[in-house]
């Protein structure tokens, strides 16, 4: 994987998310390592993330690396209107690796074209969000001991929601069972249900939450936003339909567990973080190690 | 009569781009750039056409077409016939293909994308030619058959 660009999920094989998730697991049981003193890694956050952000700070602060960036891009000459292009050129000149996000979509892609080092997309828009998918994955495969042959529910909005749509992507490889359960405003895009009949993984789709549940390995809840919807009324009708609370996951699989990319607004009720099922923080936790081993492995170190 | 017409009909060697639409002529001596060429060339438009209602055509004299040049005209012109002239006849009968690449031809129907914010050549892989789909190389997003822009 050295020198590869991280651009989109699908830039990588399923070996290589193997590979990252083994790492991330050496790195989980060894989080404190010199191994990237000597190197400086960018961060470039044209648009702010906290979360993103300091997950891949402490990935790199914790293995003993520099990073130079900034966290908005309105304190930088994007706000004086240099071109993404030229900001990527002169960046390139300073660091071993960039980690970018950017609110248009496209970007990185454009950055890894331009760039002399490798790029890794934190956020493209809408587009990709790729070390989100792996640290997805690393929460699958350490909650269930594997990736293949798994039950997933994906809840809320998926027709905007990057998160499942590169998840989705991913989990693909691995022969699972999709139940997609959404309002029908928000439903997976035909796009992606035609890519799945196409290489034969088989999926549910569903507006009722509660049905079902007890078959699920994995819920992956998203959040209903009242801004994706044209009608204010439908959004009232339908909020409620999608949190997610504790008297619900009776009768689910012990082995089953919740997800969330957060930040949760209310759509998983706080009466659920107190169950065995919940894992979406420790899924946060899990964002460091799989961005340690995707650093250090696209720096070839590892 | 005979001396008040233009004499265009022949050309001695050359490309003739036959049933073209009208509304697309002008897009395929764009996407050709036959303005920047110096031989002789005919160019009619709002001909009568039993198929397309109107058409156009273009003579290019001397010019000669490989098939990834004249391939970019399918998106706007699918159903464009090539006549090869050689010595007043017709020797090769061609029709265009749509390439399985476009590169600086389409704009990207997503506002968001980084091609429509900044300067960057649009790339496309043509997912389906039959209903012609475009996958957008920067942003992933599909640019269908009736939301195809010519830059």
């Amino acid at each position: 994987m050295k020198n590869k660009n991280l651009v989109s999920i699908t830039d990588f094989t399923k070996e290589e998310y193997l590979r990252i998730l083994e790492l991330a697991a050496e790195f989980e049981a060894n989080p404190r390592q010199d191994i990237l003193s000597g190197y400086i890694i960018s961060t470039l956050f044209f648009e702010p993330s906290t979360r993103t952000r300091l997950s891949f700070e402490t990935a790199i602060n914790g293995l003993g690396g520099r990073v130079v960036g900034f966290s908005d891009s309105g304190a930088t000459s994007a706000s004086k209107g240099e071109t993404l292009h030229d900001t990527i050129k002169m960046v390139s000149n300073y660091a071993d690796l960039i980690v970018m996000r950017h609110p248009l979509e496209g970007s990185a892609r454009l950055a890894s074209e331009v760039s002399s080092v490798p790029i890794v997309n934190a956020g493209d828009g809408a587009n990709q969000h790729p070390t989100q998918t792996l640290l997805d994955l690393y929460s699958i495969i350490k909650t269930q001991g594997t990736l293949e042959n798994l039950k997933l529910f994906m809840v809320g909005d998926l027709k905007y929601g990057r998160t499942v749509h590169s998840l989705l992507q991913a989990m693909s490889k691995f022969n699972p069972t999709f139940y997609f359960i959404s309002p029908d405003e928000l439903k997976m895009p035909p796009a992606y249900k035609m890519y799945l009949d196409d290489i034969g993984v088989s999926y549910f789709e569903g507006k009722d939450l509660t049905e079902f549940l007890a078959e699920a390995d994995i819920i992956y809840m998203t959040r209903v936003q009242q801004e994706r919807f044209t009608d204010p009324i439908e959004y009232e009708r339908v909020k409620n339909a999608y949190i997610l609370r504790r008297e619900m996951l009776e009768g689910c699989k012990e082995s089953m567990k919740v997800l969330h990319p957060l930040p949760r607004v209310n759509e998983i009720h706080t009466d659920v973080d107190e169950s065995p099922h919940a894992y979406y923080f420790d899924q946060a936790r899990n964002g460091v190690y799989a961005r340690m081993a995707i650093l250090t492995s696209i720096l070839g170190i590892k | 009569m005979k001396d008040k017409q233009l004499s265009v009909s022949a050309i001695k060697e050359g490309t003739v781009i036959d049933h073209i639409p009208a509304s697309a002529l002008f897009k395929v001596v764009s996407i050709l750039n036959l303005d920047t060429l110096d031989t002789m060339i005919t160019i009619g438009n709002g001909l009568e056409s039993s198929k397309l209602g109107h058409k156009g055509i273009i003579k290019l004299s001397k010019v000669f077409f490989k098939d990834n040049e004249i391939n970019k005209i399918a998106l706007v012109a699918p159903c464009a016939k090539l006549n090869i002239i050689k010595d007043y006849d017709v020797v090769e009968k061609r029709v265009v293909e749509i390439p399985d690449e476009i590169i600086s031809i389409a704009k990207c129907v997503n506002p968001k994308c980084i091609t429509n914010n900044e300067e960057v050549a649009t790339r496309f892989k043509v997912v389906s030619k039959a209903e012609v789909k475009l996958k957008c190389h920067y942003c992933e997003k599909i640019t269908d058959q009736d939301n195809i822009e010519i830059i």
